[in-house]
């Protein structure tokens, strides 16, 4: 049995960061029915990646949205609205990530969900909070990411502000919110009582870089510092960081340097100690890139793995899917339509009782689910 | 407010980032959390510096990671010991490790075993690779994950060669989701009364974040995922997705229409590009014009042309200039923390609000050991006469 099943979530949310979380709460069983707008749904739907589609959603949609039900209503519609409180009636979760403000108009706050709903776990997700001089800004992932100093931390010394290529601010806000969500849940079911849970991608990408934070806090404020070559950690020493070798690239994590030079027979490498690895890093790095170029990474790997030198080849999405060590995880699935379309995509990355969680059913077309949610719902 | 998880106990083994950063924030909701820390030298990070900067001769990170806990100092291959911490795993909600696959069973605190003693128990693993496979004894390490799960492609330009993030992101990830994986069998404990074993490796958590690239990649027949020559800030997105140099400093601009930005921004040479599907074709090429043009003045200068039209875009950002930012200062993220020799520590707090507050807690990371004493009074773990507590210094212990 999977653990969420029996609770029912409303979600309100387009694009990512509060889909994410509602994907988790199916993951984990939850029955996840997302209330979109008549024409065009979650915007998302349209909202493509390399221009690719499938069966008229983005396969964006698609990955972010499989295993749940899509309820079509239109809130500025007084009939659908009441099919809607009526639902929110019968729900435990709801999840909006509207701009401050919207919900209010439509009558959806918390103060009148509550009044249809006491036990509801009421769940936002905004930019950036819900005061500030921020508050009406898009809540994209760049731009959070932009303001939140995390593009100061990754590429090398003399790159310009490098942000993480993927969404990261989105990602981490759906994944701090599933946990509120969930929390809130299991004290709802000690006390009684609903709850509000709010997160925001800035309080979210901010926790993410918690230790650098912290770390910056203490220092005197000084700025992050990127390795001048080969970066991989603003805060760490020699060698942590990536290096080139004759036929691709190496990753090497903490280790003690004067090791270090031993295993890789690297006599250069024997004048600096520990002492010097974050004061005198560029140096030390590049000694360690222009050894390591000389030979291959199967012949540094050979040397460094039976030593338990932390290090690792570096793949890229080809080479991992085609090796025994992604294979074994059993890690992607084929979620299917009632018409056919099929779609490749991962699963749940939490495994429960031994068992990896799949579910093949894909993202729903856009009001498929309402007779079968009236049915269930508003009819019982 | 009552938190939600008080009354809650986490009895944790873990070390380093992804299994800490897990229980931190299970005490940041309210439980409480002991950990389990070898005599000597404790849990690892405590000696793991970060840049030149160490707290209480302790390194910063330990203390962000390791707030609002207990220590617990034992020797578990000492029988003494051990008797004493099957006690507390015995009255545990939750028993959580981030050993290589095999250590538990070594130390008998397996799941099996642990369930047999404390049947609701809830057992939280985090590997760094799953439990099968080649590379199940890898050393489970952040930078080394990121290498071989393929995140180092996406970040960086096209000609960069690997640029991992330079964020724990994967112990991160895998801590979150261990996190939600607890809480969701503590849910179904509350409705059915049985206990659950949770796990999570750290490349199955990371794999999971890049479920979109993956989702392309399959549908696509395996394309190389490509950076951007230039600017690069998503390898699946379009122009203008980027950051930009200015004249003063750095703009990022998210999704938008070239022509519209063309105008805006007074820049001919995107009026060329009306059709959408160029704006991911011909990406390098309109980088490359926006670049150019976006250099010849200031930021605010820009913002002030784009802001008002609603285009996605901001200013990029240090710590030092966020910190003194009121987006910043007006979101309470920074919460002053007490060390046990009382030293103030200021640190982040928990990203999570719930029932408009916002939750914080003054206590610190505690020195290994400090909880041995009133853990042992608490839960009547007694000592034989010449059996004295770990936590006093130890001469002939190796760590």
């Amino acid at each position: 049995m999977k653990p969420l099943q029996g609770i029912i979530v409303l979600e309100f949310c387009q694009y990512l960061a509060g889909p994410y979380a509602g994907l988790r709460l199916a993951d984990l069983g939850a029955r996840v029915i997302k209330i979109e707008r008549p024409k065009g749904g979650d915007a998302c739907r349209q909202l493509a990646t390399k221009n690719m589609f499938a069966d008229g959603d983005s396969l964006v949609f698609h990955t972010i949205n499989r295993n749940k039900e899509s309820y079509a209503a239109n809130l500025k519609d007084p009939a659908d609205l009441e099919k809607v409180r009526r639902l929110i009636a019968r729900a435990d979760i709801m999840t909006h990530n509207f701009r401050p403000g919207v919900m209010e108009k439509i009558g959806l706050d918390w103060d009148n969900v509550r009044a249809i709903n006491p036990r509801i776990i009421y769940g936002e997700v905004t930019g950036y909070g819900r005061t500030g001089p921020w508050r009406d800004k898009p809540g994209q992932d760049l731009l959070a990411q932009a303001r939140s100093g995390l593009t100061t931390l990754s590429g090398n010394a003399d790159s310009p502000p490098t942000p993480f290529g993927l969404a990261i601010a989105d990602m981490i806000c759906g994944t701090h919110f599933a946990q509120g969500l969930l929390a809130a849940y299991y004290r709802r079911q000690k006390t009684g009582v609903g709850a509000r849970v709010e997160v925001s991608l800035l309080e979210s990408i901010i926790d993410l870089q918690f230790e650098l934070f912290t770390t910056f806090f203490q220092d005197g404020g000084r700025l992050p510092h990127r390795a001048r070559r080969g970066n991989a950690h603003a805060y760490l020493g020699a060698p942590y960081g990536v290096y080139r070798t004759r036929d691709g690239w190496i990753a090497l994590a903490m280790g003690e340097l004067r090791r270090l030079a031993d295993l890789i027979d690297c006599p250069a490498l024997k004048a600096f100690d520990e002492a010097d690895a974050f004061a005198r890093r560029d140096e030390i790095m590049e000694v360690i890139a222009t050894h390591l170029a000389t030979r291959t990474t199967a012949e540094w790997l050979a040397i460094l793995e039976p030593a338990d030198f932390w290090c690792a080849e570096v793949f890229d999405v080809q080479r991992l899917l085609a090796h025994e060590g992604y294979k074994a995880l059993g890690m992607d699935q084929v979620v299917r339509r009632p018409n056919g379309t099929e779609v490749r995509t991962t699963r749940c990355p939490i495994r429960i009782d031994g068992e990896r969680l799949y579910a093949d059913r894909a993202a729903p077309v856009l009001g498929a689910d309402n007779p079968k949610i009236e049915e269930d719902l508003l009819h019982a | 407010m009552k938190r939600p998880l008080e009354g809650i106990t986490v009895v944790d083994f873990s070390q380093f980032l992804s299994g800490p950063s897990a229980s931190l924030r299970m005490a940041d909701l309210g439980a409480r959390v002991i950990k389990i820390e070898r005599p000597g030298t404790g849990d690892i990070c405590r000696s793991l510096y970060v840049s030149d900067v160490r707290v209480d001769g302790e390194s910063t990170v330990f203390h962000a990671i390791n707030r609002n806990k207990e220590s617990y100092v034992a020797d578990l291959k000492n029988p003494a010991d051990a008797a004493r911490v099957w006690k507390l795993v015995e009255k545990a909600d939750i028993v959580m490790h981030n050993f290589r696959p095999g250590v538990m069973q070594r130390l008998g605190f397996d799941y099996a075993s642990v369930r047999a003693r404390n049947p609701r128990v809830l057992y939280g693993a985090i590997t760094g690779y799953g439990r099968e496979g080649p590379w199940k004894d890898k050393p489970g390490q952040d930078l080394l994950v990121q290498a071989l799960s393929g995140l180092t492609t996406y970040s960086g330009n096209a000609d960069d060669g690997p640029v991992p993030m330079g964020v724990a992101v994967v112990d991160i990830f895998a801590g979150a989701h261990l996190v939600q994986g607890l809480l969701a069998c503590l849910v179904r404990r509350e409705q059915a009364g049985r206990g659950g074993l949770v796990e999570v490796s750290m490349l199955e958590s990371i794999l999971e974040f890049q479920f979109e690239p993956l989702t392309l990649f399959w549908q696509d027949g395996g394309q190389p995922i490509v950076r951007t020559k230039t600017n690069n800030a998503h390898p699946l997105l379009g122009a203008p997705y980027g950051v930009y140099t200015t004249s003063d400093g750095h703009l990022a601009l998210a999704m938008g229409s070239i022509p519209q930005l063309g105008e805006l921004l007074d820049c001919p040479k995107l009026l060329e590009f009306p059709d959408p599907a160029s704006w991911f074709q011909q990406r390098d090429e309109i980088k490359a014009i926006l670049a150019e043009h976006l250099a010849t003045n200031t930021t605010a200068h820009w913002l002030s042309r784009l802001e008002p039209a609603d285009i996605w875009c901001a200013e990029v950002l240090n710590y030092r200039q966020l910190v003194a930012h009121e987006g910043f200062t007006c979101l309470d993220m920074v919460q002053t923390v007490s060390t046990a020799r009382g030293r103030q520590i200021r640190t982040t707090r928990c990203p999570i609000r719930l029932d408009e507050t916002i939750l914080k807690s003054p206590r610190g990371a505690p020195e290994i050991g400090q909880h041995n004493a009133a853990i042992d009074a608490e839960f009547g773990l007694d000592r034989a006469p010449g059996d004295p507590s770990p936590s006093e210094p130890q001469t002939s212990l190796t760590p």
